[in-house]
């Protein structure tokens, strides 16, 4: 049987909380309900396993991050950062993100349902197996998929139009997926527009599905809808401007 | 491309005494860079390709190789130096970013050299070392601003203060952070085994931690750099300490990136990177804009690893250095690394090697003096690097306020290194700043490990005698001790900057 462990978090210290998270997950819970998040830093910071970790309220900032493997599901907000440098797992943000949502990730998924600010999917990378996967519901902000260097980043605009400008902006790997036809001025040097092929839907149509099952939508729509793939120009944007001595 | 300036001057010339030379070939199977090859049962030279790395000087059995810098004068002009027509001739033919490898080649003066160290005479006796302990064992961490105990019923004291995690060096001396990647797998182990040997530790640099340094990882302080390559929570936990590295002396402000040539299968399972792919470390941090940013990520990596390990950050000595100190101080590190502006590096544009930053000496002085003056000083470590050439940088970096140092360019030399500069090319004739199997291969590392050890050792024993010389019997008496120390032709500003007397005074 799942073992629960309900915690609450009401006026804790973010290392107290973090610490008696890590100790439900020592102990064997296999689902840890964290109630009255308001702000606390670092969830599900450095976790490993597979447990759940429900958090009730507004995360705070860098959740899950170097995270290996436990699922984070947030209903509410999450600030800076969420996924920053994670491993593996999966986090699941019913609201909006701030700047930064997954920065340097390496693995796993996140899905956030609203919005994410500015600079999200920064430098995500990927090695062999390990492919990260960032679908943000509504829109994003600026300098979205900055430095990237691998990974899935699939924005589908379900709250209206995209926001996102300089997309792309020293982009050396991975592919960034946007619902809708993307204004060629909103690409940034180093990125190129390409049409989203049969493979490469077929490849989404499953990220998709999984997203519109965790949040209740109706898949189908968004998986045959129009998109637009935003990949490098290079994968080495830099060569070009260096010489010896 | 195309250019009307046709071959320009040599900037090496080798010769073979040809009376000398047995024609055994040595040169031709040592030089990767294609200086030798053979024309039927004759050597033929190739001045252009050499980099004066000696390693065909030193195979030659006969001493038969001689190599000559600039063989070809310029007009000589002391506005229109070599180096300034050599930079003009390459851009305006490429129109493109100088880089290049190692530290500043910028002949400014150097403050450690104007410094001189004290001794006792007659008012205050020496210490023999021999006969006296001298302790140079250093604690790098938090330390607590007062300490608070309770008494037990029977009578016992207890300390009730909980102390923070605090790395033991046995000498004050460790090794500083150069990327496997940027260096052979054959010099990290080299330098991971003399750290363990020398009871100190080394610097993983932003590379990932390569299985065969496991065996070694208690004495490895793993690096959190901006690009985050080979970081995952494995890698936090196998540290003795994390460095968060925010800058790098040879280039203030701007990040770096190890070309796709040189991300081999080996060094893209530790970066944890596309074989091939080139790793952009951005110039910041991009979850750090701004100060306030900085405490989140420190905590951050302790919450992952639950407080135990110290976690250092590493800055680059820019002109706000003492403000940007405190700033670091305040967000919750155990120990700073400030790297002066002739710290090295595998390869910085040029203009930022030899014209952004300001003295390790300078640095050190006004970080340990701003620390005081915030009440921060217990809070933080300092370690000092950038140049640290010989014991004696040690003791003066020391004195200036630094509780130790890293090496790293002088760690190179140890292993064979000859400062030829050309690490970018990735063809390191000693095994050392290369990835290519035969030419690692070189490197013995049991052999180089011993003679990094030795170097740490020599200097420690130096370091004994001179702090012996001054009647100084701990590490503890000498850090921030600027009494011991003399300015010697420095001028009035920089002293007090220092806060340094002149000699005489």
């Amino acid at each position: 049987m799942a073992k629960q462990v309900t915690i609450d978090a009401k006026g804790v210290h973010y290392t107290p909380l973090n610490q008696q998270i890590r100790k439900a997950i020592e102990d064997g819970a296999d689902e840890i309900v964290v109630n009255n998040v308001l702000g606390q830093r670092f969830i599900g910071n450095g976790l490993r396993g597979n447990a759940t970790i429900r958090v009730n309220g507004v995360a705070g900032g860098d959740l899950a991050m170097f995270m290996s493997g436990p699922t984070v599901i947030v209903d509410g907000n999450a600030e800076h950062a969420p996924g920053n440098t994670m491993d593996s797992g999966k986090v699941v943000i019913h609201g909006s993100a701030g700047d930064a949502v997954a920065h340097s990730m390496r693995g796993g998924k996140i899905f956030v349902r609203g919005d994410i600010g500015y600079r999200g999917g920064i430098h995500m990378k990927q090695y062999e197996t390990q492919r990260p996967i960032l679908v943000v519901g509504g829109s994003a902000q600026t300098f979205l998929g900055e430095y990237m260097a691998g990974g899935l980043l699939l924005v589908l605009g379900l709250d209206g139009a995209m926001k996102a400008r300089e997309i792309g902006s020293g982009i050396h790997g991975g592919e960034i997926v946007i619902r809708g036809d993307v204004d060629e001025a909103c690409l940034a040097a180093g990125a190129k527009k390409l049409p989203l092929t049969d493979e490469d839907r077929a490849r989404i149509a499953p990220v998709i599905r999984e997203f519109a099952a965790d949040f209740g939508l109706d898949a189908e729509p968004l998986v045959k809808a129009n998109y637009t793939r935003i990949v490098p120009a290079s994968a080495r944007p830099f060569a070009g401007k260096y010489t010896w001595e | 491309m195309s250019s009307n300036f046709g071959s320009m001057p040599l900037r090496y010339r080798i010769t073979i005494d040809r009376e000398q030379c047995m024609e055994c070939g040595r040169c031709v199977e040592n030089c990767p860079y294609g200086v030798f090859r053979w024309d039927g049962n004759r050597i033929l030279i190739n001045s252009r390709n050499c980099t004066a790395c000696h390693r065909c000087l030193t195979y030659c059995p006969r001493d038969a190789i001689m190599l000559q810098e600039h063989p070809c004068d310029y007009r000589s002009h002391p506005v229109w130096t070599r180096a300034v027509r050599e930079s003009i001739y390459n851009q305006s033919r490429t129109g493109k970013i100088i880089l290049a490898g190692m530290g500043s080649v910028a002949n400014l003066p150097i403050i450690f050299d104007h410094l001189m160290l004290d001794a006792c005479q007659v008012t205050t006796p020496p210490t023999d070392p021999l006969r006296e302990p001298v302790e140079l064992r250093t604690y790098l961490g938090k330390k607590p601003s007062k300490l608070d105990f309770t008494q037990k019923p029977n009578g016992d004291v207890e300390l009730s203060t909980e102390l923070t995690p605090n790395l033991m060096l046995e000498t004050p001396i460790m090794l500083g952070h150069m990327s496997y990647g940027a260096l052979s797998l054959n010099a990290h182990v080299a330098m991971a085994r003399a750290a363990k040997e020398t009871g100190t530790y080394m610097g993983t640099g932003e590379g990932g931690l390569h299985p065969g340094l496991y065996p070694y990882q208690d004495r490895m302080i793993v690096q959190v750099a901006s690009g985050r390559f080979g970081v995952n929570v494995d890698y936090l936990e196998r540290g003795a300490a994390i460095e968060l590295k925010l800058g790098q002396g040879a280039k203030p402000g701007i990040g770096g990136h190890l070309p796709g040539e040189k991300v081999s299968a080996d060094v893209s399972r530790t970066r944890m990177i596309p074989q091939g792919s080139d790793a952009i470390s951005p110039a910041p941090h991009h979850d750090i804009y701004g100060i306030e940013d900085l405490p989140q990520l420190v905590n951050s990596v302790k919450e992952a690893t639950e407080r135990k390990k110290p976690i250092f950050a590493k800055i680059a000595a820019v002109n706000n250095n003492a403000e940007n100190v405190a700033a670091v101080a305040r967000s919750g590190v155990d120990a700073i690394a400030i790297d002066g502006f002739r710290g090295g590096t595998g390869a910085a544009p040029r203009v930022f090697r030899d014209h952004v930053g300001i003295p390790i000496e300078v640095a050190i002085a006004t970080a340990d003096q701003e620390l005081r003056k915030q009440g921060l000083r217990n809070e933080v470590s300092l370690i000092a690097c950038g140049s640290i050439r010989e014991s004696t940088d040690v003791i003066k970096a020391i004195a200036l306020g630094a509780d130790a140092v890293y090496i790293g360019t002088a760690a190179l030399v140890a292993m064979g290194c000859r400062v030829c500069g050309n690490c970018y090319q990735g063809l390191c004739p000693w095994g050392i700043a290369t990835q290519r199997p035969d030419l690692v291969a070189r490197l013995d590392p049991d052999v180089a490990s011993k003679q990094i050890a030795n170097l740490i050792h020599a200097w420690t024993l130096e370091i004994t005698e001179l702090m012996g010389a001054a009647g100084i019997n701990s590490i503890e008496s000498l850090r921030g001790n600027r009494d011991r120390l003399r300015g010697y032709m420095l001028d009035e500003g920089l002293l007090e900057i220092l806060d340094v007397k002149s000699v005489g005074a």
